[in-house]
């Protein structure tokens, strides 16, 4: 008789919930480093007048926040939980959708942080109270890897997002055409200078999903294609010059980042997705 | 720098320019989506509004809950546009000025020439330093809203900016105009007022 033995590894739901309570105070007191640097570089080249005092009041905001643990921006966000689940991890303890959601009540309760969800969107909106039910995406990926990525999203840039169904004829200058004019049209109410994610394939469902996952993937991170990753620094140079500026002021600082997430399509679509995020970009991640 | 104190004069509304810088001191309210929805309702329905608006400053604020010893939690300026559609009864009940982020629809813009009232912008996502300006929070109405409650705010020298004038002009299209360094081959538009 022969005995096979799997490898699995065990994450249990409570480390789940701590993780993700940590991270919903977390990401909304401390601005990451990166983001920060990114700021501090945007201070410096700003050319217009008030956009440099509105650069300035962010960047002091920013310290404060950190220095008090007060919520950077009164929106809170809904909580967007992206798990990469190793196909051989076995979850223990209970719910994992549960475990996450436990998280982020007990997180926004305790933090001090405001409740944003209500219940129905049409005919019954009434707050949760505790800011659940979070948007959680889970991804099966091969190994053992259980990594949490988390971002507390605010609805100012979400509400400027924008999604089409371009044709294959658009091509290259239709998909460039639909960012610049999404973030023109943003302009003061995404809360510039923005980080825009850019989905781009896949289906009408998947294509919103690619531009938050641009957005999750971590500041100057660049396409592992070339001809995106150029894409994207072609596309920041020129959303650059729409002159939207810091807080829509009118400046040269409009983005600190584009990204780009890609995906096969069908032979007769190009959809395209921008997915918007204020300069207070939380991002936060844990890995069991 | 200017100061201002509600309630607001015919005389100092006048006085504001587009890109003015202001510091407001004194009594303002805060009122958000749902709020707003009560208060055009309450007219609607010839019911007073249980804060007089006549000279007065709503400022468009969702704030998080206050921590222990606080006054309040943080604060900065939610989206305006999203109050367009209520705008003009509450014009109408003497609103003089609102605070927020973000443009205001054309249809707004007009109004504000048309009731003489202004629009002021202040940072969006500083609401740490912001919070710093309020020195007293008081819910005056709605309790039940939550975060979206009316407030009563003791404010000193709160920063904004005059985005909006009583002639019309708009910052956010004049700053745009002149740096923008780029060709566009469709037209930029703005959202309306729903």
């Amino acid at each position: 008789m022969t005995v096979r033995m799997y490898v699995v590894k065990v994450v249990r739901v409570e480390d789940v919930e701590e993780a993700v309570r940590r991270l919903s105070m977390n990401v909304n007191y401390f601005l990451g480093d990166s983001v920060k640097q990114y700021l501090k570089k945007a201070f410096q080249q700003e050319v217009s007048e008030v956009g440099r005092e509105v650069l300035a009041q962010i960047n002091e905001n920013v310290e404060l926040a950190a220095a008090e643990q007060l919520p950077l921006c009164q929106d809170t966000g809904v909580a967007v939980v992206y798990v990469e689940m190793g196909q051989d991890v076995r979850i223990e303890g209970g719910s994992l959708y549960e475990a996450i959601n436990r998280g982020v009540s007990r997180g926004y309760k305790e933090g001090y942080l405001r409740k944003s969800v209500v219940r129905d969107p049409l005919f019954n909106r009434v707050n949760t109270q505790d800011n659940t039910p979070a948007v959680v995406h889970v991804e099966i990926v091969p190994g053992e890897v259980f990594r949490i990525t988390f971002m507390a999203k605010g609805t100012g840039a979400e509400n400027m997002s924008r999604l089409a169904m371009l044709t294959p004829a658009a091509g290259l200058k239709g998909v460039k055409e639909f960012v610049l004019k999404t973030v023109a049209e943003a302009g003061p109410n995404a809360c510039p200078p923005v980080v825009v994610g850019v989905g781009l394939g896949g289906t009408f469902d998947t294509v919103g999903w690619l531009a938050k996952k641009a957005l999750l993937r971590g500041m100057g991170v660049r396409h592992p294609d070339p001809n995106y990753a150029r894409l994207e620094l072609e596309l920041l140079e020129e959303v650059n010059k729409l002159g939207v500026g810091p807080q829509g002021l009118g400046g040269r600082v409009t983005a600190l980042d584009v990204r780009i997430e890609t995906a096969p399509c069908h032979i007769g679509a190009l959809p395209v997705a921008v997915n918007l995020d204020c300069h207070a970009h939380r991002v936060g991640r844990w890995e069991a | 720098m200017r100061k201002l104190t509600p309630p607001l004069t015919d005389e100092a509304l006048e006085s504001l320019r587009v890109g003015e810088k202001v510091l407001i001191t004194g009594r303002i309210y805060t009122a958000r989506d749902a709020a707003h929805k009560r208060f055009v309702d309450a007219i609607n329905q010839g019911q007073p509004l249980p804060v007089d608006l006549c000279g007065q400053i709503i400022y468009y604020v969702g704030p998080t809950p206050a921590k222990p010893g606080h006054v309040i939690g943080s604060a900065g300026p939610t989206t305006s546009i999203r109050m367009d559609a209520y705008m003009e009864p509450l014009l109408k009940a003497g609103l003089k000025a609102t605070i927020g982020k973000g443009y205001r629809s054309w249809g707004v813009v007009e109004m504000l020439k048309k009731y003489k009232a202004v629009y002021f912008m202040a940072t969006g996502g500083a609401g740490a330093l912001l919070s710093k300006k309020i020195k007293k929070a008081e819910v005056v109405a709605y309790e039940d809203l939550g975060p979206e409650a009316v407030y009563e705010l003791t404010v000193e020298d709160f920063p904004v900016i005059v985005a909006n004038d009583v002639y019309g002009g708009d910052i956010f299209e004049e700053g745009v105009k002149k740096h923008r360094e780029i060709t566009l081959p469709f037209k930029v538009e703005r959202l309306s007022e729903v």
